[in-house]
């Protein structure tokens, strides 16, 4: 497939502060990316590096086969879509959607076609002639969209879009981005520290920490398995799991607090023995049990379950580890209960507690 | 099974809690409004009050009472016939040159001091800071200590004496505060705008003029309140580089009012005063409720 955009050893330091480190993504033609991780880890910035608003330290940056690593940001192919929406407040939408258009010295009737092409898509026809102060958060967000699409780019960039938007709306503009990228087919980087709108709307997830891409892949593959400690802790909510403990056995079996599970069937390489391991299992890949099974459970006391309308989250403390397991609502389980927990070792993920990889 | 709902017991405190019409607070609120509204308007009271009266009324001494006989005439002969120095044509001149020293030195300034404002705020480069902190530092050094060198450059430009050499004086000092104004605006303003206003392909004049002056009104309108009561008031500066012949409204007050030869004439000095006086009174009346606003915006952030 055809690269959009190709970001080839970044850099990027703020006086001695290094904020990108060496940083290598492809991004194939129409692919919806999106960087992920926590404040700080440097997504916003590698965005303002691709849309050319800030000026890197060293690498080269080229999109649809262009190098623009010192292009201006009209001249580069992209539109960009800001968390706070940044309209200009004094026009209305139509001047906002067609100042860009304007100073590129398009002819009238192109605008005209253009901005009229936009509000079609993005139903905001009847809003053209009102100001953005006079919009609610949703529509001005579309109009913030509605100045990148006029642009009629490659590129679309978002920067935290949503963020700013209540629970309901986003996820009704979340669909909308969904909807926008198969109607138009673009390739979209998409930043957000929200991992919902990573795992949905994203064809690959970039996770983020201090200036470094953790890992690179499909969403299931991140969530499923994570290449690291970080990255297995930041996705999933409610969190993963990490049961402190030991590969004995000869790779075969993982030792906690007294109880060794079989790790039969572990979805990964080969595990070796390790003094130091961490078993991370999601709440939902634990049984909650009454009977233990050799090999296969370890024992726990429930401490208490907080209901959350479709399922229930069950805590639990098993040698001294806090533990949360996804039940049915249905099922209620007094404090201070003795069970036992069989985990689906083929769902789960061992890490080297030295390195913090997966296994 | 708790009852569903219960109703309110109407003889202890429900709804709106009652106010006090004559709380301490109101009352000391009000004792100190009235001190300081007396101590404002007694002035102005002897000052309107004296220019109404002619001189023998005056002589009598009662600076409070209103005038038995109301005249017009101190007015109309500071105005235009009082003598400031060797003419004696009143106040007109002096006006009229101050009109012509607080338009374009307001204009320039302002225009000056927005775009340096905007620069700081969003094209930093390496140094501005420090080049912003000198330039705030400049506004702490006395006015006086940097006359004398002004002089020499004036001088040396070949403008001492003229309307510009004022006006570029006006503007230099307006920098610090105006600048600082500015920049503390723009820097309210979110940077996404600005960002945004790239990504559309709009260059250094066209953010600043399309983008960031449309939403900047309210600093523009505190800018120029500023320079024109400043400006309008100066005395220092407008007797230092305007010459002679282009002496603003103060400079010509001064000389009525302190002319040593002669009576004193209480009425014509009172009524001089607030002829010269008016401008920025009237400035400030017009747009009170704008440069509270516009103050307010700017302090946000700094």
């Amino acid at each position: 497939m055809k690269s959009s955009i190709s970001v080839r050893d970044l850099t990027l330091n703020f006086g001695a502060v290094s904020v990108l480190k060496n940083l290598n993504l492809e991004v194939a033609e129409g692919e919806f990316i999106v960087l992920l991780g926590p404040s700080g880890c440097g997504k916003s910035t590698l965005l303002n590096c691709l849309a050319g608003l800030l000026d890197l330290s060293d690498g080269q940056i080229w999109i649809k086969g262009q190098n623009v690593t010192w292009a201006e940001p009209n001249e580069r192919g992209i539109g960009m879509v800001f968390q706070s929406y940044a309209l200009y407040p004094q026009m209305t939408v139509r001047g906002n959607l067609s100042f860009g258009l304007k100073n590129a010295r398009m002819p009238q009737a192109e605008i005209d076609r253009r901005v009229a092409r936009a509000a079609e898509i993005l139903q905001i026809g009847p809003l053209l002639d009102r100001k953005p102060g006079a919009l609610s958060g949703g529509q001005r967000q579309r109009v913030a969209i509605g100045r990148a699409l006029v642009r009629d780019v490659d590129v679309f960039l978002f920067d935290e879009p949503l963020s700013n938007l209540d629970a309901k709306l986003r996820s009704e503009l979340r669909v909308e981005i969904k909807r926008l990228h198969a109607r138009l087919g673009n390739t979209m980087v998409y930043v957000t520290h929200d991992q919902i709108e990573a795992l949905t709307l994203a064809d690959r997830i970039a996770v983020m920490r201090g200036g470094i891409i953790q890992q690179l892949d499909a969403p299931q593959t991140i969530y499923n398995k994570p290449a690291n400690l970080f990255v297995a802790g930041f996705i999933g909510s409610p969190s993963m799991n990490f049961l402190h403990g030991a590969v004995v056995d000869g790779g075969r079996g993982f030792s906690v607090a007294g109880t060794v599970i079989a790790l039969e069937g572990y979805d990964g390489g080969r595990p070796v023995e390790m003094a130091k391991a961490i078993l991370g299992v999601r709440p939902e890949h634990i049984d909650i049990v009454h009977e233990p099974e050799s090999g296969r459970t370890i024992p726990a006391t429930v401490e208490l379950d907080e209901p959350m309308g479709a399922d229930s989250l069950v805590w639990l403390t098993t040698g001294g580890a806090q533990l949360s397991v996804r039940v049915p609502v249905e099922r209620r389980l007094a404090p201070g209960t003795a069970v036992h927990l069989r985990l689906d070792v083929g769902k789960a993920s061992l890490f080297d507690a030295v390195t913090e990889q997966r296994v | 099974m708790m009852p569903t709902s219960v109703p309110i017991d109407a003889y202890s405190p429900h709804g709106r809690k009652p106010k006090r019409i004559m709380e301490p607070r109101r009352i000391m609120l009000y004792a100190v409004l009235l001190v300081a509204v007396l101590y404002y308007i007694l002035p102005l009271w002897v000052m309107v009050m004296t220019s109404l009266k002619g001189m023998p009324e005056i002589r009598l001494g009662n600076i409070f009472a209103p005038p038995v006989e109301i005249t017009f005439e101190p007015w109309v002969k500071a105005w235009s016939e009082a003598c400031t120095g060797l003419k004696c044509e009143g106040l007109r001149a002096g006006f009229w040159n101050s009109v012509q020293i607080t338009v374009p030195s307001v204009i320039v300034s302002m225009a000056v001091a927005s775009v340096s404002g905007y620069a700081l705020s969003f094209w930093k480069f390496r140094g501005s800071e420090v080049f912003f902190t000198i330039l705030i530092f400049g506004s702490f050094i006395p006015y006086q200590v940097m006359l004398y060198p002004l002089v020499v450059i004036c001088r040396e430009l070949g403008i001492y004496g003229t309307l510009p050499a004022v006006i570029l004086i006006h503007t230099i000092f307006g920098m610090p505060i105006l600048t600082l104004l500015f920049r503390n605006y723009f820097a309210s303003l979110p940077e996404e705008l600005f960002k945004a206003a790239r990504v559309d392909g709009a260059g250094f004049w066209g953010i600043f003029l399309k983008v960031l002056v449309p939403m900047s009104v309210p600093i523009f309108v505190v800018a120029t309140i500023l320079q024109i009561t400043g400006i309008w008031n100066d005395f220092l500066f407008g007797v230092v580089f305007a010459g002679t012949q282009n002496w603003p409204m103060t400079v010509q007050l001064n000389n009525i009012v302190n002319s040593t030869q002669g009576v004193k004439e209480y009425n014509l000095n009172m009524a001089a005063t607030m002829l010269t006086g008016l401008v920025p009174l009237t400035v400030y009346f017009l747009s009170g409720k704008l440069f509270v606003r516009g103050i307010a915006a700017g302090a946000v952030k700094g």
